[in-house]
């Protein structure tokens, strides 16, 4: 049984309420930090435990808040990125609705180190019943002095406020976020400037993920160099992962990064194995933008060692062979999905989600949509294939943000890893057609080619 | 028809307009056009554009070209229960096509399409982020989710209560 350090207390009766949160060791971190700490000092904790974004690009963070300028006389900004949208992922959801006050907490001891006096979570707008329980928690923290003017005395300010998205997934993208935030279309900004530098209203901002913010609350309760003891090499700490797609249990666990991807699908702990008595077919680890891999490139690295949930074991091989941690949105296919069908919706969400500033991006991945649609449908070329490769190669790295990279990895692996199933629905067009429901777009998974490298069971 | 927020929302817009420093209430569009929304019908006319802008001092274009941007604004009327069925991927794997499917049947309209009667709307969304309880919908605030044909009927069943309840 891994430690946990963010979802310990998940289960503890009322740990939602401010008393109950509290009674458990709750805000000890603000605490500490604001008497007994400078907010460098506070940085530097952050940097010695080797937090690294948990948003999916896995930046490291201490890093991130040294970088923020500091000019005299100007505002600098704590935006808190909970717009989770990544296929896959729903880690931070699980994390506030339950927990909410350890998000308030790592929030105030965050906006302490880095001087922000008005913090906000920009929440995408489908949670609205998550803004409900953040602004309680909110509400609660403020009664009991741990927000507001000169909090404990410190000679600190801060307030946080919640911002509601309206639906885009773009709006994760943390410039796309700040345009938002400033009442604007999600469109990202042309980096440099970095938000560091000039983020919200022109000020220096930090962005970061619900989970990142979380982890600092046991990073200062217990030190940096105690969580960088977690982990192994530069993944450090415990990281949330959010299961689903064909497992027997899907839901949100705190691993400590020093488990296999196998133990994790199919011990009891973790995923329970695959559902229904089915094999692993396929895996996309990290929310939908990463790599799929096939079942023996997921359990077992091209070199032959056994593939570990942390962020260098996946990413072992390159795109060749390998994937990435991504945001920790793990998605299991079991062996009667259909790699094409599961390409083609993760496509259309793309399409549906690209903002339309770049034109590779919103070109291709209308392109990639269709293409895909027509390979499922029975109604694909042989030269189809090719002509999607190549579309996503001039998606990727042609943008201003990394949609478009997001759009094209996923049908780059796909093809790499999976042709023959791509070449099967080219070369069956009746069967395709047969399983169609009628409904444009609406087709039923497809028997897949069977694969030597099927896993388990 | 002229649109004209009711003194509690207007308390509520004012509550949000705080949330920013001095001068920022252009911040406060989206979570006004939300309020906006849930006042006027569940859709947003021109008009209610027109006056989301006067309240928060921005030029119409500032507001309509928002309010074209983001997914969960309406812009023609819908139906009183709308069905966000999620389809991407990890729902498409526990099933949503079925889920769809059966709404469709049940309800005689396809994605985008509202019953005659007004009450029904069928919408499919990309990712909720609620993967791991898929099949899933969003139903007015709150999601529904683990979808089977059975809890679909019981939906329609309990919004035809409320409905009902409510004339």
């Amino acid at each position: 049984m891994g430690r946990k350090l963010l979802l310990d207390k998940v289960n503890v009766p009322g740990i939602r309420e401010y008393e109950v949160y509290r009674r458990e060791g709750g805000y000890r971190s603000v605490e500490k930090a604001l008497k007994t700490m400078s907010p460098d000092a506070v940085t530097e904790e952050v940097k010695k435990s080797g937090l690294r974004g948990r948003g999916g690009a896995g930046f490291p963070t201490g890093m991130k808040w040294g970088l923020l300028a500091k000019p005299e006389g100007v505002p600098r900004y704590l935006v808190v990125n909970a717009d989770e949208s990544e296929p896959g992922t729903f880690k931070d959801r699980y994390l506030m609705e339950y927990i909410p006050h350890l998000l308030i907490e790592g929030i105030i001891t965050s906006s302490y180190a880095i001087g922000s006096n008005r913090s906000y979570i920009y929440i995408r707008g489908e949670f609205a019943w998550i803004v409900d329980i953040l602004e309680q928690a909110i509400t609660e923290a403020k009664n009991n002095g741990w927000l507001g003017k000169n909090i404990l005395g410190s000679g600190f300010d801060c307030e946080i406020y919640v911002q509601r998205g309206a639906g885009a997934y773009i709006c994760g993208e943390e410039t796309a976020l700040l345009e938002s935030l400033e009442g604007k279309r999600g469109n990202p900004r042309i980096k440099p400037p970095f938000p560091a530098v000039k983020g919200l209203w022109d000020c220096p901002t930090v962005v970061n993920n619900v989970e990142t913010i979380a982890a600092v609350v046991p990073i200062i309760n217990d030190g940096g160099e105690e969580y960088a003891k977690m982990g192994i090499g530069k993944s450090t700490g415990t990281k949330l992962i959010s299961a689903c797609g064909n497992i027997k249990k899907p839901g949100v666990y705190e691993i400590d990064m020093t488990i296999s991807v196998e133990e994790f699908i199919y011990s009891d702990e973790y995923c329970g194995g695959i559902a229904n008595g089915r094999k692993l077919k396929a895996c996309i680890p990290g929310g939908s933008s990463v790599p799929v891999l096939p079942a023996n490139l997921l359990l077992t690295t091209a070199k032959g060692e056994k593939r570990m949930m942390t962020y260098e074991s996946l990413a072992d091989g390159g795109f060749a062979t390998g994937t990435m941690m991504g945001s920790g949105g793990f998605i299991v296919l079991d062996d009667t999905q259909c790699v094409v069908k599961h390409t083609y919706t993760l496509a259309r969400f793309y399409r549906h989600e690209s903002c339309g500033q770049c034109s590779p991006c919103r070109e291709g991945t209308g392109w990639m949509e269709k293409i895909l649609l027509n390979i499922e449908n029975g109604k694909g070329k042989m030269s189809d294939i090719d002509l999607l490769w190549d579309i996503q190669r001039k998606v990727e790295g042609n943008t201003i943000c990394p949609l478009g990279d997001a759009a094209a990895w996923p049908v780059a692996a796909a093809i790499r890893h999976f042709r023959d199933e791509f070449e099967w629905h080219v070369n069956n067009p009746e069967d395709c057609l047969r399983r169609n429901y009628g409904l444009a777009g609406y087709a039923d998974p497809v028997p897949p080619t069977p694969k030597g490298e099927l896993a388990g069971a | 028809m002229s649109v004209q927020f009711s003194d509690q929302a207007m308390q509520e817009v004012k509550r949000i307009i705080n949330f920013y420093p001095e001068g920022k209430q252009k911040s406060a569009v989206i979570p006004v056009l939300h309020l906006a929304q849930q006042e006027f019908g569940g859709w947003l006319s021109v008009e209610t554009m027109d006056c989301v802008a006067s309240i928060l001092n921005l030029k119409p274009i500032e507001v309509y070209e928002v309010a074209t941007f983001y997914s969960m604004y309406y812009l023609k009327p819908v139906g009183k229960y709308i069905f966000e069925v999620c389809q991407t991927g990890p729902c498409m794997l526990n099933g949503s096509d079925d889920i769809i499917k059966y709404i469709y049947e049940k309800l005689g309209i396809k994605p985008g399409g509202t019953t005659a009667d007004g009450m029904f709307t069928l919408k499919t969304v990309e990712c909720l982020g609620a993967c791991g309880y898929a099949p899933i919908m969003q139903l007015g605030k709150n999601y529904r989710e683990h979808l089977t044909k059975e809890k679909v009927d019981a939906i329609i069943e309990e919004c035809r209560r409320s409905q009902a309840q409510n004339n």
